[in-house]
């Protein structure tokens, strides 16, 4: 994904080509090169937390302890959840916001340069602090990423601050992304660029940005009563001083929930980009789907208390919570029958990105139905904690949102790095990550409504032959990620087809009248929109 | 590429007919239990419902958009359409789906506010979780007991053969009497633990300083295994909940024999306080204590887990003066995972398990405690 030097006599553009060496990654304020940090940083962050979940599949491959102690275990789903939510998926959609932000909407680069380039240099420190904790004695934490108190308070080890510091470190992160991305959209559309002409990618950051910043103070404060109940002697979360233990969960989950359509609304913008272009047609219900954005983000911030149906709440509460949350299924319903309706009497054709789009569409309903079921309080009694709520979310999250990032990587590489992709590697990527994810999670669903709780590192053996087969899914998952990375390295080191300005013949947007690869600078004067 | 598809659609038909076709046994290894109670049933049906509901939509959906893969193909020659926007088919497809979620509401509603409705009980069970067992008292019957794993330790490392019930066992079930409704009071010791019975579709939170309330009403005899559900640290995989569901004449006669054995069990008591045990006495009965209470943190060779849970080796309490040792014993350590286990615990017991931690692992004190020096520091009220 490396960017070259403009091919185009562009003087001005030449003059201001990048640094060489390393100081060309740590001192940039280029919106291409800090999209790429971006995404090479969560990549190598979804391959660590990967590696954890392979941990976890060898060590529940069958019943036993076999390779791993429970305490160890539970460190490897507490930092494998912390690195894939905060280390993969949020960190690649803010390298495709930085990358494509300003070229969808005509703008010479983001709005805020040099705080665009503190926002990704003090990630990999966050990471570098959490993943040290692993190794200090008592080992990382061990409370889940959820972080219950008072597990993660009176009862955690000494690796708690160092989480703590962390997670603030991320969140100042997020927050100083989730600014740039607000300013530049207000402030820098090329003229005639209207609100109703944003590219729904653009649109779907717009509002994701909001609920950034809404939620990430949210999630400091969450972390911050932690620390202090743990080393200063308040009792936030501490019956015996006042407090209550079910208050962090209903913080946390006021942040949490929010956090989850943080993950999925820039896929939904991804997919709505990639679907027409390859069914060449133009996306069915534009407004409709701005508008269930919208909806789907409101509706976000009042629904957090379903996460928590087995706590004890009045049946008052627990009935206003189940119709909000099953209200959520309406406007995201809308944007999948949208979708279907884009293909509807299209010219469709199956290249690599629109084939991770169709994945995207079935496996995230699967995921949608599944959130359905366990709104319906009285069943998630049944539902929740168990391997069925582990299905659901890694079907929104890994089907879901890493499909729409894989998808979205194939769709724009070639214009980033001017070359094709390698076909043949993308298809075997495509057919070996589409049935072995099936295999990893569909029989979750199976072990979690037969009964299997989850986070246990040992199970009854009534369940290990479905857990046989998810460990197996879970290696092949892992494997085929690597002919991913094969395929990167090959692409940003440009072997490969030259690709035209429009990659794609369906394809509609500021950036493919850009020559690919994408000069250094763009659109130093605004481009005219139609 | 048509071969693909035709891949595509036979995954998407597996991973449908699955679950049908094996939903119709009751206890099947990939469905939920429809279980043994009314709420249990309502549950059940609930779930099949939604189910069905979903499968429904899905092949609709996934239906319409596999046609338009199939038939809407460039390489068929298929020439795209222009529209772009419906207002009738936007305004349906918000509608219908709205209306089908206010058909799932309603039956939902019903069961939800049945099983929040745990009045006119009659038998009141207080609950209480800690690292990592479980305390069922029988309120007004001055019965109470800890309810442990019983799996033994080496079927978990694998070197014998696992059973059937394999980390669902306990030592202690909770006894029930069938066509009762039983109300649950549950809290914790320490950290959030939650307490689950598949079959009795009752799951709720045991939260430390607070009190829950759930309600069963059992139809059938039998043994019903569940596990807690909550991430409670370490061992959280290990406390599993066991209710064995009796006859009421059964459950009487059980309550009778239970008030028999808590009288003899403090005859006996007073009379080991008279007696002195032998250190071999001691040591056996201390090192299986050890093993069932004490070894999950501190480890069966006394050296914890560094920055985790402590040694008990070299630790000033175990090479320090005797009081000191049985009083933490007895009360525990507040804002730590150290319990107090005056309450688990008999004299005898903690008399046995001090002494074994102060003559094991290659330590010679030769420290003798007896269950009279234990009853000593519980009087003085250290």
């Amino acid at each position: 994904m490396e960017t070259s030097l403009p091919t185009h006599s562009d003087n001005h553009a030449a003059h201001h080509g990048p640094a060489k060496g390393i100081k060309r990654w740590l001192f940039t304020t280029n919106h291409k090169d800090i999209g790429t940090l971006y995404l090479w940083f969560a990549f190598i962050m979804f391959l660590t937390g990967g590696a954890m979940a392979m941990v976890i599949r060898a060590e529940l491959f069958q019943p036993g302890l076999q390779i791993v102690e429970p305490h160890f275990f539970n460190q490897m789903t507490t930092v494998h959840g912390l690195i894939m939510v905060f280390g993969a998926v949020m960190p690649a959609f803010t390298g495709l916001a930085n990358w494509l932000i300003p070229l969808m909407i005509g703008a010479p680069d983001m709005a805020l340069p040099r705080m665009n380039n503190l926002s990704f240099w003090i990630l990999p420190f966050a990471f570098l602090i959490l993943l040290m904790s692993l190794f200090m004695e008592g080992g990382g934490p061990a409370f889940g990423w959820t972080f219950y108190a008072p597990l993660s308070t009176t009862y955690s080890g000494d690796s708690t601050a160092l989480f703590v510091f962390s997670v603030h470190i991320m969140g100042i992160s997020s927050i100083m992304g989730a600014i740039n991305v607000i300013v530049t959209i207000f402030n820098m559309r090329a003229p005639g660029m209207t609100w109703m002409k944003l590219p729904l990618f653009v649109w779907t950051w717009f509002i994701t940005a909001y609920l950034l910043i809404a939620v990430m103070p949210v999630l400091a404060g969450a972390v911050t009563m932690v620390l202090t109940d743990k080393y200063f002697g308040t009792s936030f979360f501490s019956a015996a001083g006042g407090g209550d233990p079910v208050l962090f969960q209903h913080i946390f989950w006021f942040f949490g929930h929010p956090e989850v359509y943080i993950m999925i609304l820039p896929a939904f913008g991804i997919i709505s980009a990639i679907v027409p272009t390859f069914s060449r047609k133009k996306l069915f219900g534009y407004s409709s789907m701005v508008y269930a954005t919208a909806s789907i983000a409101f509706l976000s911030f009042i629904v957090w208390a379903h996460h928590m149906f087995t706590t004890g709440m009045p049946v008052a509460a627990e009935l206003f919570f189940m119709y909000c949350t099953m209200l959520i299924s309406v406007p995201t319903g809308v944007k999948v029958f949208n979708w279907v309706a884009t293909m509807w009497r299209g010219s469709i054709s199956f290249e690599v990105p629109m084939m991770f789009a169709i994945a995207f569409i079935i496996l995230f309903t699967f995921g949608g139905f599944s959130g359905l079921m366990l709104a319906i309080t009285p069943v998630d009694f049944q539902y929740h904690d168990t391997y069925f709520v582990v299905a659901h979310f890694h079907y929104v999250l890994v089907t879901g949102a890493i499909f729409s990032l894989i998808a979205a990587t194939y769709y724009w590489l070639p214009k980033w790095t001017g070359v094709m992709y390698d076909n043949k590697l993308a298809k075997w990527h495509f057919w070996c990550s589409l049935i072995s994810v099936n295999v990893l999670f569909f029989p979750m669903h199976f072990v979690g409504l037969a009964g299997m709780p989850r986070r246990i590192p040992d199970y009854s053996i009534q369940f290990a032959d479905w857990n046989q087969i998810i460990s197996l899914g879970g290696f092949a998952f892992g494997l085929s990620q690597l002919i991913f990375l094969a395929l990167l390295i090959k692409a940003c080191r440009k072997k490969g087809e030259p690709v035209p300005a429009k990659v794609w013949d369906g394809a509609e947007g500021l950036e493919w009248d850009l020559p690919s690869p994408t000069p250094y600078h763009t659109f130093s004067t605004p481009p005219k929109i139609k | 590429m048509l071969i693909k598809t035709k891949h595509l659609l036979n995954i998407l038909l597996l991973v449908f007919c699955f679950p049908l076709a094996a939903s119709e046994t009751a206890t099947s290894s990939i469905n939920l239990r429809e279980g043994v109670t009314d709420i249990s049933h309502q549950v059940y049906d609930l779930h099949m419902t939604i189910f069905y509901i979903c499968c429904v939509i899905g092949l609709v959906v996934f239906g319409v958009m596999i046609y338009s893969m199939i038939f809407h193909r460039k390489s068929r020659g298929a020439k795209a359409a222009n529209f772009h926007e419906s207002l009738k088919v936007e305004i349906a497809w918000t509608v219908v789906p709205f209306v089908i979620l206010i058909g799932m509401a309603i039956p939902a509603t019903k069961t939800l506010i049945a099983m929040e409705d745990a009045d006119e009980s009659d038998l009141t069970i207080i609950v209480t979780g800690s690292q990592w067992k479980w305390h069922y008292e029988y309120q007004g019957h001055d019965i109470d007991f800890y309810s442990l794993l019983a799996t033994p330790e080496q079927q978990r490392s694998g070197q014998w053969i696992k059973g059937d019930t394999y980390l669902l066992d306990v030592d202690r079930p909770l006894i029930l009497p069938i066509n009762k409704k039983v109300r649950f009071l549950m809290t914790s010791d320490d950290v959030i633990h939650s307490w689950w019975v598949p079959d009795f579709a009752v799951k709720k939170d045991a939260n430390p300083g607070f009190i829950n309330e759930a309600w069963t009403k059992i139809n059938e005899v039998g043994t019903y295994r569940g596990q807690c559900a909550e991430l409670c640290g370490k061992d959280h995989g290990f406390m599993p909940v066991v209710v064995e569901a009796v006859s009421e004449a059964d459950f009487e006669n059980w309550l009778l024999s239970e008030k028999d054995k808590i009288l003899q069990a403090k005859a006996e008591e007073q009379k080991w306080l008279a007696m002195n045990m032998s250190k071999d006495e001691l040591m056996l009965e201390g090192q299986q204590v050890y093993t069932a209470y004490c070894a999950a943190c501190h480890q069966a060779n006394g050296q914890g887990l560094p920055g985790a849970f402590p040694a008990l080796l070299g630790s000033p309490y175990v090479t320090g003066p005797v009081d000191k040792h049985i009083e933490i014993v007895l009360n525990g350590k507040s804002g730590t995972s150290m319990q107090a286990f005056a309450k688990q615990l008999s004299l005898k017991q903690i008399a046995a398990v001090v002494t074994y931690e102060r003559n094991a692992w290659g330590q010679n004190s030769g420290d003798l405690i007896q269950p009279k020096d234990v009853n000593q520091i519980v009087k003085s009220g250290l």
